[in-house]
């Protein structure tokens, strides 16, 4: 059957397809949606959440060790947390199929960063594999788990923004049923201690040797004749923007970027008069073919930062026919338009956790979640974001070097028992004062809603045990704990207060369930009477997207927005804001 | 049609810019079109400026448009719509609910709402229907579907057959709702015309 897919759907579909018995990730942007869409098979498969990517890597790996084809999924910085199992897993080597996929967001759609997952392949020795469209990414998956399998290999699936998120169409296949052969005692092959560790890494570059001779022939990689003057090598998305921009010209498709397909590139070299190498983010293939003696064009025309657009291609096509390229004028209507930044939802619970932070000035180190909305103004609440869980480190590190303001470390629930623990297991141990406040909304919000240890339910819909944050906390040594409601401003002040003049580390939950999740309205919408307002401002100071307010004027609440969570008019000095009984409730 | 037609689908984060987007790329695609489409998820959907893209021809390569060149498109905010005026082709069709959403950055004085959305648009765009969805939406009950009632306009300028578009509301929305989405997508219809 032909359907439309997203990359991202197609991959969940290969999966089940190819005989997949366990399927586990992290959310992450754009990954989230493999795993969310593979529920659908869960009555022929496993599928889990793992608190992090390093758990879910290692869930991955005892499932290949038993015979079982496996995928895992992440977002780049995902492999970095579970670059540990990866690069030992990669001298151990695969029983059942195992491929990882992890997805690229060049240009920081919704990421921290911007890294080119590609590098894996030359630092594990292991085969990555690149789709250019749903079709592929759904091929390549059965593909990637049959390479995965006879060379006893870990693959990389990388996939990207564009891709994931992109959707074509798609022609759909059986499934194979799974036909796992069950654990086979095999100490030299699977106990990484030196000695056999050391058998393992020669067999690793003999591994390679043969990949690099499956890429020669692989079906996935070929090379397409058109006109000779320009020859182009390209992956991923980065080959259809070639298509559209150069329809005449040559392409060496690389469907497997890694390990690269020597005499293949010297052939397609050889039969161009001008090679050029059209690759998003770092130089990988550029690099390679240079080192081969081969002339080549390529980050002289396109970047190596950002994400690449239809513009950036027009351009290096014309960069190499040496014209001009007719770019369209900026127009002067919208130059100066209001930028419209991502922002916490009106009725968002962590609003309330940020207008009773700054009444006490301190420092903040950030994490990675929807309260990361929190850094822009007028909340310009956070003084740094570096990784996941990474907020508690780093406010004790500051807090130690003797930081004279009140340092805090603010995380979310899905945060904390992905790499939170760890960090407050630290400061307890080595006596630190910092503050933490886990701002618990019951989801994993900023990836769309997935559900985490703590939510007392799997990714497969089964009820099961609902871990707590309070009892981990206590557990790790912290002497004060409290649970809070961040609707309530006077009472989350005072707490924080407290907590911040205490003389030991604390931890303090800000517990309310996302309203986005919930799908319901936190109260009554609530209505400013012009009459009492005498336009101070101090509503507005709270960034919630319901007020509107043109300088020079009151400001006004829009009832289609408004959640009613009464923050507002906990902030107003003259009570000007109340709940409004006329109007219809529509969330 | 052997070239490739591609539309830019614009507005505020929670607008239902991605239902609008996969109803587009069905009714391609049960047109026997070659589709794709591309959409930012995750951080965009929080009240931030959002775009959709679709395009459908015999074979699509890119699932991005280039600047100054779609076909045609489709604003659920007044002023979204201007911010990506400049990947449309001189003269082609845009489409404009008049609903104005107030960014964060305006309320806290970083920036200004002009006033004269509306005559913009007007100069910007020769070809502009430029109407009230959620209005058209609410007197249907729903305000929520003002998506649809855009959409409805929109297909006045594409050469896909009304059939293929109900046929893909039915696939893409909760049965309960095929009616409601039917009825908004004519009234956009009518009010293209
Ligand atoms: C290593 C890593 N994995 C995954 C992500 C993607 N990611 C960004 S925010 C987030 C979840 C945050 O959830 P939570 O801490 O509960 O905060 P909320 O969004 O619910 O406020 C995830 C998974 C990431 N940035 N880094
Ligand atoms: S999705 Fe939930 S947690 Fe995220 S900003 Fe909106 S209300 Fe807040
Ligand atoms: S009550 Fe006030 S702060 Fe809360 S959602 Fe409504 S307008 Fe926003
Ligand atoms: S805080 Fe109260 S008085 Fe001040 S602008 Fe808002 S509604 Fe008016």
């Amino acid at each position: 059957m032909r359907e439309l897919m997203s990359g991202n759907q197609a991959i969940a579909r290969g999966a089940w397809e190819a005989g997949v018995a366990l399927a586990v990730g992290y959310p992450g942007t754009p990954s989230t949606e493999i795993l969310e869409n593979i529920v659908a098979f869960k009555d022929d498969l496993i599928c889990e959440w793992a608190p992090n990517e390093k758990v879910a890597f290692e869930v991955a790996v005892g499932a290949s060790f038993a015979g079982a084809r496996t995928i895992v999924t992440m977002k780049h910085v995902g492999l970095n947390v579970a670059a540990d199992p990866l690069m030992t897993f990669a001298m151990s080597g695969a029983v059942g199929g195992m491929v990882i996929v992890v997805a690229d967001d060049p240009g920081m759609h919704s990421s921290q960063n911007e890294q080119d997952s590609r590098n894996w392949g030359p630092f594990a020795k292991i085969p990555v594999l690149e789709p250019s469209d749903s079709q592929e990414a759904k091929d390549f998956i059965r593909y990637g788990l049959e390479l995965s399998e006879k060379f006893e290999t870990p693959v990389i699936v990388r996939t990207l923004t564009r891709i994931s998120h992109s959707r074509s169409i798609v022609e759909t296949g059986e499934r194979t049923a799974p036909n796992p052969v069950g654990f086979r005692k095999d100490p030299p092959r699977y106990v990484a201690i030196p000695a056999w560790a050391r058998k393992m890494r020669v067999k690793v570059e003999q591994r390679l040797y043969r990949l690099i001779s499956e890429a020669e022939h692989s079906p996935i990689n070929r090379i397409e004749m058109r006109d000779k003057k320009f020859g182009i090598i390209a992956s991923s998305a980065a080959y259809q923007y070639v298509r559209e921009a150069m329809p005449e010209v040559s392409t060496l498709k690389l469907g497997m970027s890694y390990p690269y397909p020597e005499e293949m590139i010297k052939k397609f070299a050889a039969s161009v008069e001008e090679l050029v190498i059209i690759e998003e983010l770092d130089a990988l293939v550029e690099t390679y073919v240079k080192s081969l003696g081969i002339k080549c064009r390529g980050r002289d025309i396109v970047p190596g930062i950002g994400e690449f657009s239809p513009a950036i291609l027009t351009e290096a096509r014309a960069k190499l026919e040496d014209v001009k390229a007719d770019t369209p004028k900026p127009v002067k209507e919208s130059a100066d338009l209001p930028m419209r930044p991502p922002v916490l939802c009106a009725g968002c619970p962590h609003r309330g956790t940020y207008a009773a932070l700054k009444k006490f000035n301190p420092v903040v180190m950030g994490d990675i979640g929807c309260y990361s909305l929190g850094t822009l103004p007028p909340l310009s609440s956070l003084d740094s974001i570096l990784c996941m869980g990474g907020s508690i480190g780093m406010a004790h590190g500051m807090q130690r070097v003797g930081e004279e303001k009140p340092v805090v470390g603010i995380l979310g629930d899905s945060t904390f028992f992905h790499s939170g623990i760890t960090g407050i297991i630290n400061t307890v141990y080595n006596k630190g004062l910092s503050t933490i406040v886990v701002v618990d909304n019951r989801i994993t919000a900023m990836t769309g809603h997935q559900h985490h240890p703590g939510t007392g339910q799997t990714l497969m819909g089964e009820q099961t045990v609902e871990a707590s944050i309070e009892d981990i906390a206590r557990a790790c040594g912290v002497k004060r704990v409290r649970t809070l409601n961040p609707y309530n401003l006077k009472q989350t002040e005072a707490a924080i207060k407290e907590e911040i003049e205490a003389k030991e580390a604390s931890l303090v939950v800000l517990k309310a369930v996302c309203p986005l999740y919930a799908r319901k309205p936190v109260g009554t919408i609530h209505k400013i009477d012009e009459e009492k307002c005498i336009a101070c401002g101090a509503c507005v100071k709270i960034g919630c997207p319901a007020i509107e307010y043109k300088k020079g004027s009151k400001p006004k609440i829009n009832p289609l927005l408004c959640s009613g969570c009464s923050l507002c008019a906990q902030k107003c000095p003259k009570n000007a804001i109340s709940v409004c009984d006329e109007v219809v409730q529509n969330f | 049609m052997s070239k490739t037609t591609s539309v830019i689908m614009v507005g505020v984060g929670g607008q239902g810019i991605l239902l609008a987007s996969e109803i587009l790329a069905q009714a391609a695609m049960l047109c026997g079109y070659d589709v794709k489409t591309n959409e930012v998820h995750g951080m965009a959907q929080r009240g931030g400026s959002v775009m959709a893209q679709v395009r459908f021809g015999e074979e699509v390569f890119s699932p991005l448009v280039q600047e100054g060149k779609a076909d045609a498109l489709a604003s659920l905010e007044a002023i979204e719509g201007l911010r990506a005026a400049h990947y449309l082709q001189p003269g082609a069709l845009a489409v404009v609910n008049t609903q104005q959403i107030i960014p964060v950055t305006v309320s806290s004085g970083l920036g200004e709402y002009p006033a004269d959305s509306a005559e913009r648009c007007e100069s910007v765009f020769p070809n502009l229907k430029m109407f009230n969805a959620v209005e058209i939406a609410n007197n249907l009950g729903n305000d929520r579907v003002a998506n649809i009632v855009i959409m409805g306009a929109l297909s006045t300028g594409l050469e896909l057959p009304v059939e293929k578009w109900q046929e893909a509301i039915r696939k893409s929305v909760k049965p309960k709702f095929v009616e409601l989405n039917l009825e908004a997508f004519e009234k956009g219809r009518q009010a293209a015309k």
